[in-house]
């Protein structure tokens, strides 16, 4: 694994002419976990989107090892930096295999087509996903859970050293939640993966992240550990919302119980 | 890098994959190579059949230099010109219209539906009965016609983002505009010029010059080249803008090219032959429908729109004696219940979806 470095630097996005994230710098550190989260609209699924390539910015840059990544050869990029959209589109009737093969094509070139190499890394994407049994069903079959895993081993077979996600856990039941983030996480430790990834759900986002970066209108309010950054403070500056911070009795990271008008303990 | 045991694909994992990954191109080979025999057997019975019945035996002593000098004239002079033509014309409409429709996500997105076509005969006619041209410069102009349309539903629709369902009924529009020009025209012309017009509107293998059927050639090879050369692109794409993003394609101009492409190879049929109707809209459906679809399916669907044409056309020769029709008109009726049957079948994959 090779150290990379991805940063912002005087980030300014926005669609169409409307901001959405104004004058932002960010860090991304090597071989962590880090997970954006923010109220709807905060412009952190923006600021992923802006690290993928996917948005070109209004002003500032976004670089990996120094060179803009808009700058960047697009198919060398790729062998760096993998992406998995919020909703990528399976063709119909595709195979497990095939759009798991696909992700081999930053690699492959005109003259250089199918080798021994792309079949081991499909296979071992497919294993780490536990999804070897499934290579030959069609991705209409499967469920939501399965689809998302391989999503993630079509990602992993293009055997990037940074991996950007996201929310990959929208749509899946809790189980499949804990399921792909586990998966997520065994990818970071094991391999050293930088995974950078948007995530909706704050005590789930506290319990996976190194490095946990908090947006508020287009700002980063707050970052660094869950346990130094998730404080009553931020949660009430960032959500608006008042909550209560104990302790993860599972993972001991900080775990935040909002109040609401008819809950607030009194 | 150190990975876990586990994470290592053992031998069984690899087979398993190579299984899977075989399975789909096993298929394509076999319907590929049953398509070529079905293709060859019309076209063998496409050069024996006619007014004059040539023999199969002197159909092949014919094609390889021997023959009487009637029968060089019917077979090389006039059916060995006519099935080349249809099986180019076959091919690149197929093409055509599998490339739209990967491209765009969207069975509706092919070359005669959202207004390519149109914008190709409009111009055509126009060249007929406005500036009295005749032949190659004829096919030029619908060349330029399928362009400009192209051209335009692009800058239409760009503007949101080339969502596919935007740009298929920005088309659809264009394709009504373009009638209406072509309309216009018909009825103001004189008679016989009119009639001229209709037939090459209709689609019609029949009217063959060399020049044509070499410019055919020609442009058939280069777009088919290039194509070939896009077309992993084209896969990519076929996973949605970003994450073909993420895989290292750049969107924008990969899209471009391609839509060039396949807009090059609607011109090049349609200039040849006219706007036959239906068979880049049915080829890549019936294409996909054959191998359990995956992917743009261009190879059989160039097999199955040359397999439309040549087999059409066969019917319009043969079908009513003493009656010849253009191929177009029997694509026409070949190919609108097709429509209907993947109509119904769109309307509800799309409600479970």
């Amino acid at each position: 694994m090779t150290s990379h470095e991805l940063r912002a630097d005087g980030l300014a996005l926005g669609y169409d002419g409307r901001r959405v994230v104004e004058n932002l710098d960010a860090v991304i550190p090597d071989g962590r976990v880090t997970v954006i989260v923010g109220p709807n609209a905060c412009g952190k699924s923006t600021l992923l989107r802006s690290f993928a390539r996917l948005l070109r910015p209004d002003a500032g840059v976004v670089t990996l090892d120094g060179t803009d990544v808009h700058r960047y050869p697009s198919k060398q990029l790729a062998t760096v930096l993998g992406l998995l959209p919020q909703q990528p589109i399976a063709p119909d009737g595709i195979t497990v295999a095939d759009l798991v093969g696909r992700g081999r094509f930053p690699r492959q070139g005109l003259f250089r087509q199918w080798t021994a190499e792309d079949s081991e890394a499909v296979a071992e994407a497919l294993r780490s996903t536990d999804t070897v049994d499934l290579s030959d069903r069609r991705i209409d079959e499967l469920s939501g859970g399965q689809r998302q895993r391989v999503w993630i081993a079509m990602a992993l077979a293009q055997q990037t050293d940074i991996l950007l996600l996201d929310e990959p856990t929208t749509f899946l039941d809790v189980t499949h939640q804990i399921e792909v983030l586990d998966l997520l996480h065994e990818l970071n430790r094991e391999r050293g993966t930088t995974v950078v990834m948007v995530l909706h759900d704050l005590n789930l986002a506290a319990r996976y992240a190194d490095h946990l970066v908090v947006m508020s209108a287009g700002k980063i309010v707050a970052e660094g550990r869950p346990a130094d950054v998730i404080s009553i403070d931020t949660v009430g500056a960032a959500f608006g919302l008042e909550a209560v911070i104990i302790d993860d009795p599972i993972s001991h990271s900080p775990m935040v119980v909002p109040m609401g008008r008819f809950h607030h303990g009194l | 890098m150190t990975v876990q045991q586990r994470y290592r694909p053992s031998v069984d994992d690899l087979a398993r994959v190579a299984v899977a990954r075989r399975a789909g191109r096993i298929r394509s080979l076999v319907i590929a190579a049953v398509l070529i025999v079905v293709l060859a057997a019309l076209a063998v019975v496409a050069l024996i059949l006619g007014d004059r019945v040539v023999a199969p035996g002197d159909v092949l002593s014919t094609l390889f230099g021997g023959g009487s000098g009637g029968d060089r004239f019917v077979i090389l002079g006039l059916r060995v010109p006519r099935l080349l033509l249809g099986l180019m014309v076959g091919a690149a409409f197929g093409l055509a219209g599998a490339v739209f429709q990967s491209l765009l996500g969207n069975p509706l997105a092919s070359p005669d539906i959202i207004g390519i076509s149109q914008g190709a005969s409009a111009a055509a006619v126009g060249a007929i009965l406005l500036a009295g041209w005749s032949g190659l410069a004829v096919s030029f102009a619908a060349f330029g016609g399928a362009v400009l349309v192209a051209g335009l539903i692009t800058v239409l629709a760009a503007r949101h983002g080339v969502a596919g369902s935007r740009f298929v009924l920005i088309g659809i529009a264009l394709a009504f505009l373009a009638q209406a020009a072509i309309n216009f025209m018909l009825t103001r012309s004189d008679v016989r010029d009119a009639q001229s017009a209709l037939v090459w509107l209709v689609g019609s293998l029949g009217t063959v010059t060399s020049e044509e059927l070499t410019s055919t050639a020609v442009g058939l090879v280069v777009l088919v080249l290039a194509l070939a050369l896009v077309s992993p692109r084209l896969r990519m794409l076929q996973l949605g803008d970003e994450a073909a993003t993420g895989l290292g394609v750049r969107v924008t101009p990969a899209r471009l090219v391609i839509t060039l492409i396949a807009v090059g190879l609607a011109a090049v049929a349609t200039a040849a032959a006219g706007p036959v109707v239906f068979v880049a809209f049915v080829s890549a459906p019936i294409a996909r429908r054959l191998l359990g679809g995956t992917g743009p399916a261009l190879v059989v669907s160039a097999l199955v729109g040359a397999l439309v044409v040549t087999g059409s056309d066969l019917i319009a020769q043969h079908a009513v004696s003493g009656l010849q029709v253009p191929v177009g008109i029997v694509t026409g009726i070949v190919s609108a219940p097709v429509l209907l049957v993947l109509l119904a079948r769109s309307n509800r994959s799309r409600g479970t979806a």
